[in-house]
């Protein structure tokens, strides 16, 4: 065989090309169009709002009258989305940095590890303060407060998503990109971004469905005695709650659900099932994600247009970018520069570090004294005795419920989507009627509390048993029916191992978000009756109402450090049996 | 006809280019040149070596074939040379200039493609002539030529997903060979697809280097497949591994073009590169079984583990059994349908342990062999014990066993022994071989939680002692 020859076909002009598919259009391209219009005019509408004037001594009134349910969703959800691309930018930028530099990369990647562990609620205090003072007199503060906690939730997910993804490049892409000389902006956007892409839209779902919990518990908050109020969601049922007005909390709750949904529906399966085409794979995957919002987007012509009229803008880009330079390494390095570079950089950092550490000591210690630490450690302890019921229970009662509908491709696809809408259905929103029902039956919010903080812990258990199960591969179950190995001794030897890798995953997923939800489920409030539990959460909701920064500072630093304590001596080692034991 | 589409590629890409464009060079001239490159990685004990005192020189007009086995640190060669990874001493220059960066006058062909899934078939073509800023209509004009010209017309909008392995490879030929790179370096780019697609392919691209007006002045294939390196190359760099990559002879091909595999020439020449890469380096012992005294001289550094599992060397001990304990090895690949190389870690691990020998292009059964081969389970171990506790690393795990009053030790304690001679990949190699070994003879077993050896009491290992 020799190889073909010939020319290529004989295009028309590009003009004629798009004029012929201009005349094509449908009615799919008019409906798209329309439902962009609207977008955009929602979004400038709701936009508004966020500039509007507001001085910290006005007081807040908020307006329950369900019509405005609508605004305040909308006001919700824009507020979720700005976060989101927050978090996205604020990923490309800190991954990158820690992944292409060595020496940020020391500091970088192990200050991640401990903001992902810090309980961020704690920090609300700090961050409606500061943002206040940043725009005085208007709203703005209020809501970069509220997008700020939200963003804390979501971005070190992503960030170690991406992180992981650009330091395990395949060997053959990197070697692609440097031998062919690709420029360095080629080879983030048409190496490195589409292979963390994956990666990156899951991370950013779940982180997503994590979010909400934030909105609800930012949007309404007391600092330093004084009420703060967004319009939203969260305020909506907030002020529900305080009027003790159990119809309207009602109506909230249907509002959060069904933005929960629709988010899911409109934004996250498109975007899995487009995020498709970065699979790294050799040939076509038998189970891929689908979507009938993104078939639709498909059908029309738009996406094309789009596109086209977006090439010479990123043409563009690619030759100003050009200025970043050739993706190359220096074959030498100057072993002495190195060095002196290396005790350059760490002398600075380290000077940095000590220097607030000092600092800190001061202030605590002219305030307080450091015997600040002694009670909240204590604390510590109840809310840690909290945690391990928490999960335990949740074990007992999800792993084998998992497994049951795991086993069940059926039940998996009625399951799947509901346990998943109601992971990141905000568990916060539902405690007033749990508040309402311990006052009926008289239940102490210190067993209830842990109650409050399995509302939304324990479906990451739920759902990676149900995960793990759907992993253990038929042959073997078949081997074990074959064998006549049943009950006890088919959990023991089957069922248990197959499962404890993706369940140490949930597990520390778990635990780590009722540490979280501790903050809000220790101390509770309805129509005007407020519980109090003892334990570190409550300790840490008191300081921020107080404003007493001595107190939140040790709080927030104690419950960090039994969060990556527990993480370091318990999950990690169990993720290191799962990996070496169990790996299926 | 392949030719004009060549033309066509070569006229206007030729003129495009706005990186420098060196003149052309005239045959001979050097292009690439390597002067006592050593690569070595980090060890315990400071560097190991994978590549020493290396010289070579790649002109103009020649196709360099660099052939070794897996660990000859061949693939390593080729990345000094393009740039993409730095040599520990010696220098590589490209055209007379020393290297600083990936080298602007080569381009890769990779073993796996490296595709990337997310770009059209045109869109991964034209990649190298963007990262060169091509204008789009000019790269795109580049690209569809470049297309034609290796049979991928009628794809230019598939995925790679959607492409066989044959096609692949296609579009990685194609997305070298559009930048016009002075010199093409391939890595094993037909070791991943079957016979039939490797063989056309290879067919395809030696008429067009034939025809003179191939893209690139010059080519350097790595690959570990005899046949493929006498049929393309004008030169052969054979690389020895041991003990670790040095050159251990280069061979002229004076065959003419196109080369008739079935020529007694062709084939003498097969033979002839055979024996060179099988062949002991002229100061080391004599092959097969060593006499007493060698082999207290044979250490752990001296004498590594090839990586081969019992159940392979066994396999290839009874397939040699069934032909009478001897034959020729070049045959038995070709009957199971494998490249010889590819049996080259069993027959090592053979003659290391006394079971074979070379002779000529045979491999001969010893008696043990023979007796290791037709025995039945429990025997086998019992013979298999005997030899492989000779064997250094599996008799230093064994006696260090003995030594213990718990009969236990931390596979750490083997594994900074080991990391003296060899990189931690090699072993990790070591360790997994000498344990399917010992566990084979029921020496030791190996416990991979505690990470931890201990002796496999009241075993046939007492036996193999004797």
């Amino acid at each position: 065989m020799s190889f073909k020859t010939g020319g290529a076909p004989p295009r028309a002009p590009l003009s004629s090309r798009l004029g012929g598919r201009l005349s094509r259009m449908s009615w799919v391209d008019i409906v798209v169009a329309a439902a962009v219009l609207v977008l955009l005019y929602l979004v400038l509408r709701v936009g508004q709002g966020t500039t509007v004037r507001f001085s910290t001594d006005q007081s807040v009134v908020v307006d329950t009258d369900p019509a405005r349910l609508p605004y305040d969703a909308a006001r919700s959800l824009l507020r979720m989305f700005v976060a989101l691309a927050a978090s996205v930018v604020f990923t490309f930028a800190y991954a990158y940095a820690a992944a292409k530099s060595r020496r940020l990369e020391r500091i970088l990647i192990p200050a991640l590890d401990i903001l992902q562990s810090v309980p961020v609620l704690g920090f609300l205090t700090v961050a409606v303060t500061g943002f206040i003072a940043l725009f005085p007199g208007s709203l703005l503060g209020l809501e970069c407060a509220s997008i700020f906690a939200i963003f804390t939730s979501q971005a070190w997910n992503m960030t170690f998503a991406f992180y992981h993804s650009l330091t395990s490049l395949p060997r053959e892409l990197d070697e692609l990109s440097r031998s062919f000389r690709f420029t360095k902006w080629m080879r983030f956007w048409k190496v490195e971004v589409p292979a963390g892409t994956i990666g990156l839209v899951w991370n950013g779902m779940m982180s997503f469905g994590g979010g909400w919990f934030f909105l609800v518990a930012s949007e309404a908050i007391s600092v330093n005695n004084k009420d703060y109020a967004l319009p939203g969601v969260g305020s909506y049922a907030g002020a529900a709650v305080a009027d003790g007005d159990l119809g309207k909390v009602g109506w909230a709750v249907l509002t959060m659900a069904v933005m929960v949904i629709g988010v899911n529906f409109l934004f996250w399966r498109p975007l899995t099932a487009w995020a498709e085409r970065f699979k790294n794979e050799q040939s076509e995957a038998h189970e891929v994600q689908r979507s009938v919002v993104l078939d639709f987007l498909r059908r029309s012509n738009w996406p094309r247009l789009i596109g086209a009229s977006l090439r010479p803008v990123g043409r563009a880009l690619g030759r100003a970018a050009r200025v970043f330079g050739t993706d190359d390494r220096p074959l030498t390095v100057d072993p002495t520069r190195r060095r002196t570079g290396d005790l350059a950089f760490g002398v600075v950092a380290g000077g940095l570090i000590a220097w607030g550490l000092v600092d800190l000591g001061r202030y605590l210690d002219n305030r307080t004294g450091l015997g600040v630490f002694g009670e909240p450690l204590l604390l510590g302890l109840v809310t840690f005795a909290r945690v391990v019921v928490l999960v335990a229970v949740a074990t007992v009662v999800w792993v084998p419920i998992g497994v049951r509908i795991g086993f069940s491709p059926r039940l998996t696809r009625i399951a799947q989507p509901i346990v998943q809408v109601l992971a990141s259905f905000p568990a916060n929103f539902l405690f007033p009627l749990a508040v309402w029902f311990f006052l009926k039956t008289g239940l102490s919010i210190d067993v209830g509390g842990i109650l409050l903080m399995a509302l939304g812990a324990q479906w990451y258990i739920l759902f990676n048993a149900i995960a793990g199960a759907m992993a253990i591969p038929t042959d073997l179950r078949e081997a074990m029916d074959d064998l006549g190995v049943t009950g006890r001794q088919r959990w023991r030897r089957l069922i248990l191992p197959g499962v404890f890798p993706s369940y140490v995953t949930g597990g520390i997923t778990a635990s780590g978000g009722a540490w979280n939800a501790s903050i809000v489920s220790e101390v509770v409030t309805f129509g005007g009756t407020t519980l109090t539990a003892t334990g570190l959460g409550a300790y840490i909701a008191e300081a921020t109402a107080d404003g007493d920064f001595p107190r939140l500072i040790a709080g927030v630093a104690v419950m960090s450090l039994y969060v990556v304590g527990l993480n370091r001596l318990l999950w990690r080692r169990l993720y290191r049996l799962a990996d070496t034991r169990y790996a299926l | 006809m392949a030719l004009k589409a060549l033309r066509k590629l070569r006229t206007p890409a030729a003129t495009t280019g706005p990186a420098v464009t060196p003149p052309p060079a005239a045959d001979g001239d050097a292009l690439l040149e390597a002067v006592g490159l050593t690569k070595s990685y980090a060890g315990a004990d400071g560097d190991l070596p994978v590549l020493s005192g290396i010289d070579l020189t790649v002109r103009a007009g020649e196709i360099v074939a660099l052939l070794g086995k897996s660990g000859s640190g061949k693939s390593t060669l080729l990345r000094c040379l393009a740039g993409l990874i730095p040599a520990s001493s010696g220098a590589v220059a490209y055209r007379g200039e020393p290297l600083t960066g990936a080298n602007p006058g080569t381009a890769m062909v990779f073993q796996t493609f490296a595709l990337l899934p997310w770009l059209t078939v045109r869109q991964n073509v034209e990649l190298g002539l963007e990262a060169r800023g091509v204008p789009a209509d000019e790269r795109a004009r580049a690209a569809g030529q470049a297309i034609d010209l290796i049979g991928l017309d009628g794809f230019e909008s598939a995925y790679p997903k959607e492409l066989s392995g044959g096609m692949r490879q296609r579009v990685g030929f194609a997305r070298a060979l559009v930048v016009e790179p002075d010199v093409l370096m391939m890595d094993e780019p037909f070791s991943a697809l079957d016979v039939l697609t490797a063989e056309n392919l290879r067919g395809e691209l030696m008429e067009l280097w034939e025809s003179g007006q191939f893209p690139t002045r010059a080519v350097v294939l790595v690959t570990h497949n005899i046949e493929e390196a006498v049929l393309m190359a004008d030169r052969i760099v054979v690389l020895g591994s041991r003990p670790y990559g040095t050159i251990r002879e280069t061979v002229e091909v004076g065959l003419d073009r196109p080369r008739d595999r079935e020529a007694p020439a062709f084939q003498e020449l097969i033979d002839r590169v055979y024996r060179i890469m099988t062949g002991r380096p002229k100061e080391s012992r004599i092959p097969g079984r060593a006499e007493g005294a060698d082999l207290d001289r044979r250490t752990v550094a001296g004498t590594p583990l090839p990586a081969a599992t019992v159940d392979g060397l066994s396999g290839l001990a009874e397939l040699v059994a069934h032909r009478g304990g001897r034959c020729d090895l070049a045959d038995l690949a070709d009957e199971l349908g494998l490249d010889v190389d590819d049996l080259l870690p069993q027959v090592d691990a053979l003659e290391l342990l006394g079971f074979a020998s070379i002779a000529g292009d045979d491999l001969v059964l010893s008696e043990p062999g023979t007796a290791f081969a037709e025995a039945d389970v429990q025997t086998s171990k019992t013979i298999f014990a005997a030899a492989a506790v000779e064997i250094p690393l599996v008799k230093l795990i064994t006696n260090s066993l003995r030594q213990q009053p718990d009969g236990a030790v931390r596979a750490g304690f083997f594994r900074d022994l080991l990391a003296h001679h060899f990189t931690s990949e090699q072993v990790e190699r070591q360790l997994e071989t000498a344990t399917d070994w010992g566990r084979y003879a029921e020496l030791y077993a190996y416990d991979a939680e505690p990470q931890e050896y201990r002796l496999d009491e009241g075993a046939a290992g007492e036996a193999g002692t004797g």
